[in-house]
This record gives C-alpha cells, sequence and structure tokens, in this order.
C-alpha cells in the first residue's frame, strides 16, 4: 500500500486541529482582554532505517497573539485596561503567580479585590485586602487609594499597589487556565513603567476577518488533502482494473 | 468525532446569544425607574494539551512547540453595573432619587428587607410610605391624614405641614444602606435587590452623611442603560454570532466534502 494516503490522511487531521484552534479564536471574539492564538503547521520527516522521504505535518501552537487591542470605554471605577504594554498579577487556581489583561475587577465581601474570574488580584505582599470603604480609587500606576468608612472624605489612603508586570515576550506562555504564565515558573518583579486606564477595559484582540480568511483557506487545503486521497483511491483502482484486463 | 471545531464554534454561539438576551434586557428597561444596566462577561474555557511543548521529536530532539486547544468560551457572569442614572425632576411630593451611593430599604411580605434605587413612593390607605408594589420602606414612614405638603429633605428627614399650622412637623427619617460590593446584590425583580453573601452587609445610615448620597424630592432616577451602546454591541453580537455558525459550516462542509469524495 502506498503510504500516500496516510500522509493525506495525516495532513486533513492536522487540519482539523488546526481548524479548532480557529474556532475557539472565533468563539472568543467577545471575550475581555483575549488573546488570539496563533497556529502554524510543522513538516515532520519520519526517520527510520530509511531515508526519512516521508513528511508528515503538525499542527502546532507556537505563541500566543501579544497584541494590545481596541479600548472600550465603561464608565465602572473598577474596571481597568493596561495602557500599552504590560500586564495584571493574579494569583491562579494553582496558588501561583499568573498574569491577564482583563480588568474587569471585583471586591468581595471579605473586601478581596479579584478579577471577574474571582482570581485574586496581587499587590505588593500578595494579593490585595481592603479594609470597609466609602470610596475607592484605582490610580494609573494601580495604586488603590480609599476613604476609610467613617473616615474624612476629603483624605484618601493608599491601601496597596496592583502589582503590574512587563516580563519580556519571550518568557510569556499561555497555559492551560488561558492565563499567561512566565516559562520558568518564578514570579516576575513589579514595573513602574506600566499605565492602567479606569473605567476602560480591553476587548479580544481576535481579527475576525483574519480568521474568517484564516478558516477558508484551511477548509481548502482540507479538500485538496481529500482529493489527493481520493486520487490515491483511484490509483488503485486503476491499478487492479489493469491486471483485470491482463 | 474528533471534530473539535464544531464543539468550539457552539460554545461561541451560546455565548452571543446570552449577549444578545442581556442587550434586549437592557434595551428593554430603557424606561424602568432606577434600572441598572447588566453586561454579561465571557472567558476562555480550559486548554487541553493536545501535544506537550518539549517533548521528543526524535532521540535527540525536542519539539520547540506544542500544540494547546482551547475549548471555546463561556459565560463567567452578568453582572449590574451600578453607575449613577440620570435624575429627572417629575414634581410628584413622593418620588424620591437618591445622588450617590445607597439604596432604599423596603420590607418585603415575608418579613426580609430587599433594596431599591427606584424612589417613586406612594401612600397607602393607612397613609404609610409604600413603593409601586406596596411594600412599606423601612424604617416605616406614616404620613397622618389631613397632612397638607410632605417634604423630604436631603437627609432624608421627613416632615409634614397640618392643616391650620405654620410648623412643618417631622414624621421620620428615610435611611438608605450601602454595601461593600453592590455588584453583588441580588435582582430579585420588581426593580429590587437582595442582599448576598458577596454583596456583604448592609451599611445603614442617614443620606448625605459619611459616603451615602442625597436625597432629592422630587426626582427620579431612571434607567442608566445607554441605548447607542447598546445598539453598537447588539450589532457587534449579531456579526460575532454569524462568524461563529460560519466556521459550524465550514467544519460541516469540509466534513460532508470527505464523506462525499471518498
Amino acid at each position: 500500500m502506498d503510504h500516500a494516503i496516510y500522509i493525506a490522511m495525516n495532513g486533513a487531521k492536522q487540519i482539523h486541529l488546526a481548524q479548532a484552534s480557529n474556532a475557539n479564536n472565533m468563539a472568543n471574539a467577545a471575550t475581555t482582554a483575549f488573546k488570539a492564538d496563533l497556529a502554524q503547521f510543522r513538516s515532520q520527516p519520519v526517520f527510520g532505517p530509511v531515508y526519512p522521504s516521508r513528511v508528515y505535518a503538525m499542527t502546532e501552537r507556537p505563541g500566543v497573539d501579544l497584541s494590545a487591542s481596541a479600548l472600550q470605554p465603561t464608565e465602572r471605577d473598577l474596571d481597568v485596561a493596561i495602557d500599552g504594554e504590560g500586564w495584571i498579577s493574579v494569583s491562579g487556581k494553582d496558588g501561583k503567580e499568573a498574569y491577564t489583561r482583563a480588568g474587569d475587577l471585583q471586591v468581595t465581601a471579605q473586601g478581596q479585590l479579584v478579577t471577574g474570574t474571582g482570581l485574586p488580584v496581587l499587590g505588593n505582599g500578595g494579593p490585595i485586602a481592603l479594609p470597609p470603604y466609602q470610596k475607592l480609587e484605582i490610580g494609573i500606576d494601580g495604586t488603590v487609594s480609599i476613604i476609610p468608612q467613617g473616615g474624612n472624605a476629603a483624605v484618601m489612603a493608599a491601601v496597596d499597589q496592583i502589582k503590574l508586570v512587563n516580563p519580556p515576550k519571550d518568557q510569556l506562555e499561555k497555559g492551560d487556565d488561558g492565563l499567561m504564565h512566565v516559562k520558568d515558573g518564578q514570579p516576575v518583579s513589579a514595573s513602574p513603567q506600566v499605565r492602567l486606564l479606569t473605567g476602560n477595559l480591553e476587548a479580544s484582540n481576535v481579527n475576525i476577518v483574519e480568521q474568517m480568511v484564516q478558516m477558508i483557506d484551511l477548509q481548502r487545503q482540507y479538500e485538496l488533502h481529500i482529493k489527493l486521497m481520493k486520487s490515491v483511491e483511484d490509483d488503485g483502482a486503476a491499478s487492479s482494473q489493469l491486471l483485470k484486463l491482463g | 468525532m474528533t471534530t473539535p471545531s464544531l464543539w468550539i464554534a457552539k460554545t461561541g454561539l451560546d455565548a452571543q446569544q446570552t449577549q444578545m438576551s442581556v442587550i434586549s434586557h437592557n434595551l428593554a428597561n430603557v424606561n424602568t425607574t432606577g434600572f441598572k444596566k447588566e453586561r454579561a462577561m465571557f472567558d476562555d474555557l480550559l486548554y487541553q494539551n493536545v501535544r506537550q511543548v518539549g517533548a521528543q521529536s526524535t532521540q535527540n530532539t525536542t519539539l520547540p512547540s506544542g500544540l494547546q486547544l482551547g475549548t471555546g468560551v463561556r459565560t463567567v457572569a452578568t453582572e449590574k453595573i451600578h453607575t449613577q442614572g440620570n435624575l429627572i425632576q417629575t414634581g410628584n411630593q413622593l418620588d424620591v432619587a437618591i445622588n450617590g451611593r445607597g439604596y432604599f430599604q423596603v420590607l418585603l411580605p415575608n418579613g426580609d428587607v430587599a433594596y431599591t434605587r427606584d424612589g417613586s413612593f406612594k401612600l397607602d390607605a393607612g397613609g404609610q410610605i409604600v413603593n409601586n408594589s406596596g411594600y412599606t420602606i423601612d424604617p416605616a414612614i406614616t404620613v397622618p391624614t389631613g397632612a397638607q405638603s410632605v417634604t423630604i429633605g436631603s437627609d432624608g428627614t421627613v416632615s409634614v405641614l397640618q392643616a391650620g399650622t405654620t410648623a412643618p412637623v417631622q414624621i421620620g427619617n428615610i435611611q438608605i444602606a450601602d454595601f461593600i460590593n453592590p455588584t453583588g446584590l441580588e435582582p430579585i425583580g420588581e426593580n429590587l435587590y437582595r442582599e448576598s453573601v458577596s454583596s456583604g452587609a448592609p451599611i445603614v445610615g442617614q443620606p448625605g452623611t459619611d459616603a451615602f448620597g442625597k436625597t432629592l424630592q422630587a426626582n427620579l432616577e431612571v434607567s442608566n442603560v445607554n441605548v447607542v451602546e447598546e445598539l453598537v454591541a447588539m450589532i457587534e453580537t449579531q456579526r460575532a454570532y454569524e462568524m461563529n455558525s460560519k466556521a459550524i459550516q465550514t467544519t460541516n462542509d469540509m466534513l460532508g466534502f470527505a464523506s462525499n469524495t471518498l
């Protein structure tokens, strides 16, 4: 049996995976501060005792599109977006430090500052806890200041500062939880250059037109692979026909 | 069948459908007194590690990047945005608006206290101040019969002018409640909210003191829904829905092509 059909079959299978990655980007076109996954194909020769003439395709996620996206004004005091580069540090579900740009912050009844998904936001020394307050302000450098309950309305007291970081982009990778992590897993130190904009949220950076074109492109490639399988099938049929005549 | 893209696109359709319901709800309540707009928040679902990065590609080499496939999107919350709505003058002496933080307290028939920003109060047969649903405000205030006019001060003081007298008599105080996390209040319909675990306990006080807003008589707070914003969101949602259904159609076409061609 010719191996061509297996190579074509594998190609079609890998395109299904790429299509899944593409569909995930499109499904998250409205997710706050979502960063699109990139997909690429790698040619993977099959090594063995003979010359590696068979080259299979392999879908990979080489990384994430880290470009910033449009800001959507929301007028809510606790919505923050990062102006330019940088990340907000949160404590992931596994307790390790992780990074996100989704700044739809909430305050729990216990006074903890958390993200919209309930992950504690990290400050100078761990999760940020707020005493009962009348008013809360988040400054452009992440400083969280409050007027304490029953306190003087004219005096704002700084409680903590949201840990804003800007690790090198090649150190970042998206984890299984959709948050960004640094590759060595070590907490990054805060960067004073990162700026916040309150009353705004960052939109998803999925370029929906690009994803559509990508989807059509993948569909056509898939059809080529199927056609190839069909050709191999036709070839096989032709050979058996030849033998029949003989 | 290994066609994850079909199911991923389906989660996208679900999310956009939820978004559309939220937008419709906001638009339907554009004229509801004291209504606070809602918004749906989305979050990407967990990633599947199809191929681990750093796996061995040969004896001596490793793959520089793996394959992690996302599994779509989910609606993580629909939350109320408790920003101040515009105040409009109605001239009705029992209409009260709060300018700033705080909620009026009303007593539900079951004895629980509910909270509202809707201050279009009325009087019941017994002269008690009640809201549109007939629930008395807490603490209860009774306007005596024969009262000529009711005055509600910016600190919530309610006083009446009796026929034949010149000095107004104070009959009670409207108290308002505030929460550490108003977003956590549970909306229960009828413009009312209920305290929840995430809202925290109510902090009750006099309007105009501490961080509490001031009460404004003869005013009502209108819905904080911004119609233009909702319409833009609706267009965006519709297009995102179309794109996701296109993804389903494309995957379907691919499978159809395979089964027809082979």
